[in-house]
């Protein structure tokens, strides 16, 4: 079935890619923002207790008998203190002349925090100045302090990791979810396609359970379609019985008018005539019904309608409708084997099948003897017609049963070809076949197991 | 000698009422076809086209049998069997239908169709389902014919000769029911052939001398005679 339409792409997998694609992308960006705003925070901690430290190292500078004094507080070195031990290092400088402390580092102007290269470190530099006055004289004090940054990578590594675990968490749960979004869409698909497949070959009718919004379309355009599949086979039946209707009426017609004729005619080569018209009517109506009968057989076979049935009553029946007809020809029909034979399966069709083999039976039987219609339910049901007639040619056994196969020998007799493939197919559509076999004392017998 | 067909003869048989039957099809051409080959065997028969005029016929007659179509200007044949049988009427009804019997047999049978024939039918084996159902139905004995110490009923298929029943196959019988619905009358080989066995079979002249020959040991110790008119055929004579 699947190489009767190209097949394109995977909803899901499209579904499933979209949405994980969408959660890396979300996953990564939210990493970053967090680890972004986390450095942000964590330069200005170290910023503050910079600017805080060279404030109070300034706070403690005064002028004394016009020289400057300057006691480094110690508040000012343990208020740096990390759990990295950071190395601290400072210049002081008088109105641009350095007074103490490592050389290198440079005044720049005013309070501006850099990040600089300090004797193979990363460190994180301030510089600040305070004008002091004193009696007689004005100078201008600068300190640059500045603290190596291990502790802050710590803590950066840190919140990166984090930052990265949350992330992860983000995507994972994302997959999932969209795992489960995907299913549960594709789900509702899945479901309608599961009852259309589950549907019985007969039934046509709208589907009524609720689906999603988005699905109704295809479910309203699906209805529409089976609406008027509906229509045109239960048409295409009405066609059926009608042609026959038109066809059969004015056949009995002319039989009946054919056969009355008959009967006040007396001239020979005139009743000869009559005879002729009556066997071709014969032949044409037997071919058409059985043809129709096919072709229903055909129909049905796809869905059986199994009943419980006792095979014996169904050949009871069927052997009481047609005894009028065997008589006539002074055949008797006898019924044999178990007294009820419990099944299950189409009625009308096992009946056809074995009122064709009943049918055929009493063309061959010779006049005055017994057909046996033998029911037994082991090996398994079967139902088995015997005649006493001359038995299938051996050599064509093999070919009879198919289809419109007929027996050379027996050239007169209309269309018994047909018969046995109808019974052939009703055996076959329950699972079972039909055996065909002459009797050493005489007589053709065929079996029809279900 | 044989007696020549005489009033006094028709006087010693005893004919029994004709069967009567209602022929429910609206094809008139097929209707009268019907209905003409009915009269031939003497019964009586009474055509409606349509249920309505059925439902008139059916309430103002009486039936021995109805011979229903299925399908009919103002309705399906089946509905007027379904208000039919729910009127306690148990006339016997025979559907003629020109469906597969594959999609129609059941639901006839179901709704109370005695029986069914599939059209274009054989009217020997209409008449032998009609006899079929009639003898399910009543072994009633007014279909008897009573002459020169034979009691045969058709119906029901027996046959006394001097107050013996005589076992009968089913062409014997039907070669009697010939003879003795008219008597002196003279039946070439070939109009008894075409009576007895079916279109499609093959049936020699010697077959049918087989069955007079029966017939005539069966009328042996009766006042009948199978007469053989050279080149013309049989007669059923009656000895007086």
């Amino acid at each position: 079935m699947t190489d009767s339409f190209a097949v394109s792409g995977s909803l899901r997998n499209r579904l499933m890619l979209t949405l994980i694609g969408g959660a890396a992308v979300l996953a990564l960006l939210l990493f970053f923002v967090v680890r972004n705003y986390a450095v942000q925070v964590a330069q200005e901690g170290q910023d503050n207790i910079l600017a805080a430290s060279a404030t109070s190292i300034l706070d403690a500078a005064s002028i004394r008998d016009g020289e400057v004094e300057l006691d480094m507080p110690y508040s000012a070195f343990s208020m740096l203190s990390t759990s990295a031990d950071d190395r601290v290092f400072y210049a002081v400088l008088q109105d641009g002349e350095f007074l103490s402390g490592y050389e290198e580092l440079a005044f720049t102007n005013s309070q501006v925090f850099q990040t600089d290269q300090m004797r193979g470190s990363d460190v994180r530099k301030i510089s600040a100045s305070r004008t002091l006055i004193g009696a007689n004289r004005r100078t201008e004090l600068q300190i640059v302090l500045a603290q190596t940054q291990d502790a802050l990578s710590e803590t950066l590594d840190r919140i990166s990791q984090n930052a990265a675990l949350l992330g992860i968490g983000f995507f994972t749960l994302a997959v999932a979810l969209s795992f489960w979004a995907t299913s549960s869409t594709i789900g509702q698909l899945g479901k309608l396609t599961t009852s259309v497949t589950r549907r019985g070959p007969q039934d046509l009718s709208p589907f009524t359970k609720p689906v999603p919004r988005e699905m109704a379309p295809l479910v309203i355009s699906l209805n529409s379609l089976m609406g008027r599949l509906d229509q045109s086979l239960s048409q295409s039946e009405d066609f059926i019985a009608e042609a026959a209707h038109r066809v059969r009426t004015p056949l009995a017609t002319v039989r009946s008018y054919a056969e009355a004729t008959l009967q006040r005619v007396d001239k020979e080569e005139n009743r000869e005539a009559m005879r002729s018209m009556v066997k071709a009517i014969d032949e044409s109506s037997r071919a058409a019904g059985q043809l129709l009968d096919h072709a229903m057989i055909t129909f049905r076979a796809d869905h059986l309608e199994r009943h419980e049935i006792d095979l014996v009553d169904l050949v009871a029946d069927l052997v009481q409708r047609m005894t009028p007809i065997a008589d006539m020809k002074d055949l008797s029909l006898s019924l044999l084997g178990d007294p009820s034979v419990p099944y299950s399966g189409d009625p009308v069709l096992i009946q056809n099948g074995v009122r064709n083999l009943i049918d055929n039976a009493m063309k061959y039987g010779p006049a005055e003897s017994v057909i046996e219609i033998t029911v037994s339910a082991r090996p398994k049901p079967q139902i088995m017609v015997c005649d006493r007639g001359s038995g299938f040619p051996t050599n064509e056994i093999e070919t009879l049963t198919s289809r419109f196969q007929r027996g050379a020998n027996e050239k007169d007799t209309i269309g018994s070809g047909l018969g046995l493939t109808i019974a052939r197919d009703v055996a076959m559509a329950h699972g079972g076949g039909i055996d065909l076999e002459n009797k050493p004392e005489g007589g053709a017998c065929v079996t029809l197991s279900l | 000698m044989h007696a020549n067909l005489t009033p006094t003869c028709h006087e010693k048989k005893i004919v029994p009422d004709p069967m009567k039957f209602l022929l429910v099809e609206d094809s008139v051409d097929l209707a009268n076809a019907i209905a003409s080959r009915m009269r031939q065997d003497g019964h009586v028969i009474d055509h409606a086209e349509k249920l309505e005029d059925a439902a008139d016929f059916v309430a103002t007659g009486e039936y021995d049998l109805i011979l229903l179509d299925i399908n009919l200007p103002d309705g399906d044949g089946r509905r007027f069997l379904e208000r039919h049988r729910a009127t306690d009427l148990d006339t016997p009804v025979i559907i003629l239908t020109a469906r597969s019997e594959v999609s129609d047999r059941i639901g006839s049978l179901d709704l109370g169709a005695d029986d069914y024939v599939t059209k274009p039918f054989d009217h020997a084996e209409l008449e032998a389902r009609c006899r079929a159902v009639l003898r399910r139905k009543s072994g009633n004995a007014k279909t008897s014919i009573k002459i020169g110490g034979v009691v045969f009923d058709p119906v029901a298929g027996h046959l006394t000769v001097g107050g013996k029943a005589v076992t009968m196959r089913n062409r014997e019988l039907r070669l009697l029911e010939l003879f003795l619905n008219a008597p002196g009358q003279i039946f070439s080989k070939n109009k008894l052939a075409d009576r007895l066995f079916s279109y499609d079979e093959d049936v020699s002249e010697n077959a049918i001398e087989v069955y007079i020959g029966r017939l005539r040991k069966h009328l042996a110790p009766s006042e009948l005679r199978i007469t053989t008119l050279r080149g013309l055929g049989y007669r059923l004579d009656h000895d007086g």
